[in-house]
């Protein structure tokens, strides 16, 4: 029988475009020191450790063996989780298995990214299938493109909708001290940006960040004693639906990873009305197009319903579901970690530690993570045991 | 720990290079093949590990090469990069967190690759990689060591690669079953002293699944459901100037949780085969010392007495092990496919007599840093 499992602790580095001062494993062990201090656990009480990146941003291979000294691994079980963007809650789905197994009663997971040591695009493009798909959706913003392009067909969207939620996120991200660009946007900043393939222009995309993200996952009877208001894991499901670009084409049926995904994790958690029903919501959007288009896959509105969703200003920090309180992805990318410090950040607000991000009372919170060929997974967390 | 099963196997014949068969076609061909072995569809199957390695397959996100192909389109599916022993861990817990089964699925192409240049990235990229340390050089250092520590001999070296390649004889998958001698691995050419050509595993493609169920699920399997006692992993220290080679701590701490798992107390009584991690054959020796079945630096003694021979009290790699095929990630998988082919009987020509428990082990990192040890019995 699976155990309950909560979140007691989280801990991030700062985020900075470069880190010069930190290598690797200096950069994981800022974010761990932090998850622990958090919860005011030690190193000796953690019982496993989750890990996961991208291993050709660093070039490093067995990152899981390599980084036992910054993640405090030595003498500890430690495995590696990995899937792209959507790692970070991957990793977080993993310690949550970790715990509910019953194996393990407190267990560490890890995201993390230097970006600047790498050639980002030039990585990620051998995700795709090297005779198929290679040559044609190269790197990680071809594929947005053609979504937001056929979006915009399909309901009449346009640039300056999408460019709201840039002006949403790098507006909220001024009361994150955590977060990675704290410079607020206007639509003209947005639209007056460089264009780096049409629709996406400079400010519509998330930058290139290095961080880490560490969070402490407890089971049930350990939880409550390690954190006055732990949050519980209500439910998690991932979908990570296509192996080929090309068959990820049908943009017209929406984000299909993340209906399904969201549909299996909202039915096992109750949730019928999720905007009614989430009290902040932080989601895995890299680029703003997204913030129109996914919403509406996560049945915050009625498809073809994001623009207006947006410009009523719904997902306001004084909305009726706010999102990406943190800054979101448009402000803070570090790939491995970037989906795990959504689950960070849903966790913060529900233990009401968000500081100047805190949305006042929530109660349940929705995280989710994008990566891969157009792949979701999706978390609910609650101040309520499940 | 609630009773888990293993219900299904799969493992492809394991050969240098297979041409035909791309990293799609090889998790396909496995999936297809354990799900059959189970008596099961996909649509039995609740959630998916795949097991991939970005270096080793040259492509970023490597689980999504074959996401599709184990099935995993609408499924949770997740991937795990290391050996199969850590992403079949995953499997369990899922099944022990609240999945009635989960498919765990590994591949392998080392003829796509150059393991020198891709081993040689587990190190330190500022001091170590530059000196060309990599898998064969490490594991030099680690059996000098280890031959220091307890005046254990390179013949007794050999004997192990003699064994587990005659082993492979009766094993149709293996990739290098040969009969040869003592003094042919002596004579074998020198790469990394004081390891030898015949003292290495060989470069090899090839994949593998299994199946684990819960108990409702097992008991409904079509298979002998082979039950999972006890699973445990642990990570020693990452520098190997930091690390005593000779003593294999993190395995000695690994079998201790594993053994408290399962209810064992004198492992070489309760166990009856072991299918371990040879990837060189100093390993065979130094890992049987790390799982207790012998005190440190008596590793030789016991390959000596031929303790671990297929007529011995202990059989070890009766498959002839990784030394008769490497698919670096898969063979960890592989080990447990074995186990649970010899508690089902179904071991054919390489079958251990009344075998009802056995050990399966993997490595990740360089030297065996960090191990992963599983009990798999007949009964619960």
């Amino acid at each position: 029988m699976a155990r309950r499992v909560a979140i007691v602790g989280t801990g991030q580095t700062y985020h900075k475009s470069h880190r010069p001062d930190v290598n690797g494993r200096e950069l994981i062990y800022e974010a761990v020191i932090r998850a622990l201090s958090d919860c005011e656990l030690a190193i000796q009480d953690i019982d496993a450790i989750v890990i996961g990146n991208m291993d050709h941003f660093e070039s490093i291979n067995y990152v899981d063996t390599w980084s036992v000294e910054g993640s405090g691994g030595i003498m500890k079980p430690i495995m590696k989780v990995t899937t792209g963007g959507t790692t970070g809650t991957s990793v977080a789905i993993a310690a949550y298995y970790h715990v509910a197994s019953g194996l393990f009663d407190r267990v560490l997971a890890i995201g993390w990214e230097k970006n600047s040591e790498s050639d980002t695009t030039a990585a990620i493009i051998t995700c795709s299938d090297p005779i198929w798909d290679r040559f044609s959706y190269s790197g990680a913003i071809p594929s947005l493109a053609t979504e937001a392009t056929a979006y915009m067909e399909q309901y009449g969207a346009t640039q300056e909708d999408a460019a709201l939620v840039a002006v949403r996120d790098r507006t909220n991200a001024l009361n994150n001290p955590y977060a990675h660009l704290r410079k607020p946007v206007t639509v003209q900043d947005v639209m007056e940006s460089p264009m780096l393939a049409y629709p996406i222009k400079l400010l519509d995309v998330c930058p290139r960040t290095d961080g880490a993200c560490a969070v402490v996952f407890a089971a049930d009877g350990e939880a409550q004693r390690i954190a006055p208001k732990p949050a519980w894991i209500r439910s998690c499901a991932s979908r990570h639906t296509y192996t080929w670009f090309g068959d990820s084409t049908e943009y017209n049926l929406g984000l299909v990873s993340l209906q399904r995904a969201s549909k299996e994790a909202f039915a096992h958690a109750g949730v019928t009305k999720p905007a009614e029903e989430f009290d902040v919501a932080e989601l895995y959007l890299p680029y703003t197009y997204a913030g129109l288009k996914w919403i509406e896959d996560l049945g915050f509105c009625e498809p073809g319903g994001g623009p207006r969703f947006i410009r009523d200003g719904n997902t306001d920090m004084d909305g009726i579901i706010p999102v990406n309180p943190s800054g979101g992805v448009i402000s803070t990318n570090c790939i491995g970690a970037t989906a795990i410090l959504r689950v960070a950040e849903a966790a913060i607000q529900i233990m009401g530690k968000g500081g100047d991000r805190q949305v006042p009372g929530v109660r349940n919170a929705l995280a989710t993570g994008f990566g891969g060929c157009f792949w979701s997974d999706v978390m609910i967390l609650s101040d309520q045991k499940p | 720990m609630d009773p888990i099963a293993i219900v299904g196997v799969a493992q492809t014949r394991y050969e240098r290079r297979k041409r035909d068969k791309t990293f799609f076609d090889l998790v396909y061909e496995v999936t297809r093949e354990a799900l059959n072995d189970a008596g099961l569809t996909i649509h039995d199957i609740d959630t998916i590990v795949t097991i991939s390695n970005d270096f080793l397959d040259g492509r970023t996100i490597s689980g999504m090469a074959v996401g599709d192909a184990a099935g995993g389109a609408d499924k949770n599916i997740s991937t795990v990069e290391g050996d199969g022993t850590f992403g079949a861990f995953y499997g369990a817990m899922r099944v022990l967190g609240g999945s009635k089964t989960a498919l765990v699925v590994a591949h392998s192409k080392g003829s796509e690759g150059d393991v020198q240049y891709i081993t040689n990235g587990m190190f330190d990229p500022i001091y170590q990689r530059l000196l060309g340390i990599e898998a064969i050089s490490a594991s030099a250092l680690q059996a000098n060591c280890y031959m220091e520590r307890y005046g254990i001999s390179e013949e007794q070296f050999a004997q192990v690669s003699v064994k587990n390649h005659g082993n492979a004889m009766h094993n149709p998958l293996a990739q290098m079953p040969m009969e040869i001698t003592v003094d042919d691995v002596m004579n074998s050419r020198r790469i990394s002293d004081p390891i030898k050509l015949l003292d290495c595993s060989p470069v090899t493609d090839g994949a593998a699944a299994i199946i684990i169920a819960n108990e409702e699920a097992a008991q409904k399997a079509e298979r002998r459901p082979v039950w999972i006692r006890g699973i445990a992993h642990c990570s020693d220290d990452f520098f190997l100037g930091d690390r005593d080679l000779a003593d294999p701590r993190s395995l000695r701490d690994a079998s201790r949780r594993v053994y408290a798992m399962a209810g064992i107390t004198e492992p070489l009584d309760e166990i009856d085969l072991v299918e371990l991690y040879d990837a060189f054959s100093y390993m065979e020796p130094l890992w049987l010392e790390g799982m207790g079945f012998c005190e440190p630096g008596t590793g030789g003694t016991m390959i000596d007495r031929g303790i671990s021979t297929m007529g011995g009290r202990l059989p070890v790699n009766p498959s002839g092990g990784v030394l008769s095929a490497n698919p670096v990630l898969v063979a960890g998988l592989a080990r447990i496919v074995e186990a649970v082919l010899q508690l089902r009987g179904d071991a054919g020509a390489r079958q251990v007599d009344g075998a009802r428990t056995a050990l399966a082990h993997g490595i990740n990192g360089p030297c065996g840093q960090s191990h992963c040890v599983w009990i798999l019995g007949q009964e619960r």
